[in-house]
């Protein structure tokens, strides 16, 4: 009997064997587990890569110098001053007259046009704007700074293949000679395309930008959080502490489940139909998209807010309970603020979601153009992801590169709000 | 429910003042009866041990006197519980009053996640037994001497209970327990969770209390109860089997099974 037992633990060939045939499983499944790794990582640097290396030209914008004489013949006939007819007046004349001096030979009338052409349709926004503000400078020479038009700027910024025969090309010969001619006059600046950041949405790629959509989505956020957290907080709160245990509980237990698979674009379905519809709400506004994002996002924070309390220990309900405390005070004052990171992690995730949503918003009419600015929840708008969806199909070759970087700023919000979830969560765990 | 004797039940008993009392005591987890039948006065300013195996229902037993079986989902009472003669499941009885006259200390310390401050005043807080600032701060620090743990945290009442040692972080629970002014105080295995020094500690403190308070204990320990107590219950599949004075149960108890358990046949 002892001598068996001896010969089991002297290492045999067989058992040294085993050993390293462990050993080498190990080995390999740490590289399986390190190369899964490695396929995420380089497959996110590869779409934040070529999603940057597009966006970056939209981050910058041509511009070119010129002086333009604010003549008063054309900006005011009558000498009133009067605001409507500032506001009519022929800005883009002034720029043509203005361009021809740069370049006296060019005459015929389709030459001009095409001249005229590689200034953006904006730059004449900006003289009415101009002489709106500064009505006595009328009569005057002074020198602008004007956005040119998209496809100029392509060429600027070295996008167009020169190599391409003329026809098939968006610039012309003569348009790229004249281009070159102001460059080399050092008329033309790159400058940051701040336009992008603080203007609405536009035909014209080199006007187009994103703070409408930033706005949109900010009020729709509002909304969704103002509605959602309440009560996805109120109802996991009864559901988890005082709901008594019943097929009933089961039941709405089962369908809140269920609600949190259900595909977004039936939430939208059921916005048209409800609130647009029936209720009569207004069209392509982020107070009805919230309202449906908030239903949207009901579930996920009910069911994160459920686990949150679940997890805090009973001992503590207990503990208040043995002093005295009423179920409410024992929930109030001890179950929630413990649960309270995990909730809010839970609703910051939602609230991630719901920006990044798209379909149900599409319903309700939130893909429309809209070019102003939204001043408040019940003003039409659109958000950023509807916004890279209807840039991505605009024909302008510009408006490639501004749905890139639309994607970045949506990017940008996505990660600051999950980097936000982290330290609400970090932050509160500190405290107790 | 109504038992037709209760006006003639003693008020007394071997000379001391009942406290609490359960007659025909049943308690139900769903189907399963946890308790049968238990009839047991608690004296007052006395301290009483529980003993019995695991599973015993002793533990469902104290729970009953402040009725923290409440909150057991499934669980039903039947029977006679009285504190001072009333019957503590009267629909009448409100049950935070009860709480706030019978407190208790569980078996895992449980301090608020709060400083150790929060944690004694919270209870005459929300009771609203004291009317300012100085008469809170004044209550919070008795209570923490009285629960031997003032010198101790003096220095630091703003920090966090759950900083505390386990032994420590017992006696803060002992202080909460004691802040509410209990007539009564149930403790469910205090002891088991702590380290021989911190033990000694606490049964010390519960010597103590007993001056100004009723204490019921649970233990596992037959040595803790029969150091603690005056007066002894033994408990073995949801009966009482026995009950008295802990020198007598302990030296000479009248059932074979309660000699079999404190001799350490079974349990």
């Amino acid at each position: 009997m002892s001598e068996d037992v001896g010969a089991a633990r002297t290492p045999s060939e067989a058992m040294d064997r085993r050993l390293r045939s462990r050993y080498r499983a190990e080995r390999r499944f740490r590289i399986y587990g390190q190369a899964a790794i490695g396929f995420a990582l380089s497959a996110l640097v590869l779409l934040l890569g070529s999603i940057s290396y597009e966006a970056t030209s939209a981050f910058t914008q041509h511009e070119v110098e010129l002086e333009v004489t604010l003549d008063a013949e054309v900006i005011d006939p009558f000498g009133e001053r009067d605001r409507q007819d500032l506001r009519r007046a022929d800005y883009a004349s002034l720029l043509r007259t203005s361009l021809r001096e740069l370049f006296p030979e060019v005459r015929q009338r389709r030459a001009v046009r095409s001249l005229s052409s590689l200034l953006s349709v904006g730059a004449e926004f900006e003289l009415q704007r101009f002489v709106l503000e500064n009505p006595d400078a009328i009569g005057t020479t002074r020198s602008f700074s004007l956005p040119v038009s998209d496809d100029a700027d392509l060429f600027l910024k070295g996008l167009i293949d020169e190599e391409v025969v003329e026809g098939d090309r968006k610039v012309s010969d003569a348009e790229m000679t004249w281009l070159t001619r102001l460059d080399e006059s050092g008329r033309i600046h790159r400058r940051f395309n701040t336009r992008f950041f603080t203007s609405g949405d536009s035909r014209e790629a080199e006007l187009a930008g994103i703070q409408g959509a930033i706005r949109g989505s900010f009020f729709t956020l509002i909304v969704t959080l103002l509605l959602s957290f309440p009560v996805g907080v109120a109802a996991a709160l009864y559901l988890e502490e005082f709901a008594p245990r019943s097929r009933l509980t089961d039941l709405i237990e089962v369908n809140i489940n269920n609600l949190a698979a259900v595909p977004s674009i039936v939430f939208g379905l059921l916005g048209l139909a409800v609130f647009l519809n029936f209720l009569g709400m207004p069209r392509s506004a982020p107070l009805v998209g919230g309202v449906v994002l908030a239903l949207m996002t009901l579930p996920t924070i009910i069911i994160a807010g459920r686990s949150a309390l679940q997890a805090v220990p009973p001992s503590i309900r207990e503990a208040a309970l043995a002093v005295g405390a009423s179920p409410t005070q024992a929930v109030l004052h001890h179950v929630l603020p413990q649960a309270l990171p995990g909730i809010l992690t839970g609703t910051i995730i939602g609230m991630a979601r719901a920006l990044g949503e798209t379909a149900p918003l599409l319903m309700i009419g939130m893909v429309a153009f809209i070019v102003d600015l939204p001043q408040g929840p019940r003003d039409p708008s659109t958000v950023l992801p509807v916004q890279i969806y209807l840039w991505s199909e605009a024909p302008e070759r510009a408006f490639a590169a501004k749905t890139s970087a639309a994607i970045l700023v949506l990017l940008a919000f996505l990660v600051s709000m999950n980097a936000a979830a982290v330290w609400v969560r970090g932050r509160f765990e500190n405290r107790t | 429910m109504i038992d037709p004797t209760r006006e003639s039940l003693p008020n007394e008993v071997d000379g001391v003042e009942v406290k609490m009392q359960t007659s025909g005591l049943d308690v139900f987890y769903g189907e399963k009866q946890a308790l049968e039948r238990v009839d047991l006065e608690i004296g007052a300013n006395e301290v009483t041990a529980l003993i019995g195996p695991s599973g015993c229902g002793k533990s469902t037993y104290l729970r009953c006197l402040n009725r923290m079986n409440d909150v057991v989902p499934g669980c039903r009472v039947e029977g006679r519980v009285t504190l001072d003669g009333e019957d503590i499941y009267d629909s009448k009885l409100d049950v935070v009053k009860l709480r706030a006259r019978v407190g208790m200390v569980f078996q895992k310390p449980n301090p608020f996640p709060k400083s150790i401050y929060e944690n004694v005043a919270y209870g005459p807080r929300i009771h609203g037994s004291v009317q300012d600032k100085s008469a809170l701060d004044d209550l919070v620090r008795r209570s923490l001497r009285k629960a031997g743990l003032l010198e101790e945290v003096e220095a630091r009442l703003d920090e966090p209970g759950t900083s505390l040692s386990g032994g420590q972080q017992q006696r803060l629970c002992i202080a909460r327990a004691i802040a509410v002014s209990p007539e009564v105080i149930l403790m469910d295995e205090p002891c088991s969770a702590l380290d021989p020094i911190a033990t000694a500690r606490v049964e010390e403190l519960i010597d103590e209390l007993r001056e100004q308070f009723t204490i019921v204990i649970v233990t596992h320990s037959m040595q803790q109860a029969a150091r603690v107590s005056q007066k002894t219950a033994f408990f073995h599949l949801g009966s009482l089997v026995e009950h008295g004075e802990t020198e007598k149960i302990f030296t000479n108890p009248s059932e074979q099974r309660t000699q079999d358990y404190i001799t350490g046949r079974f349990g």
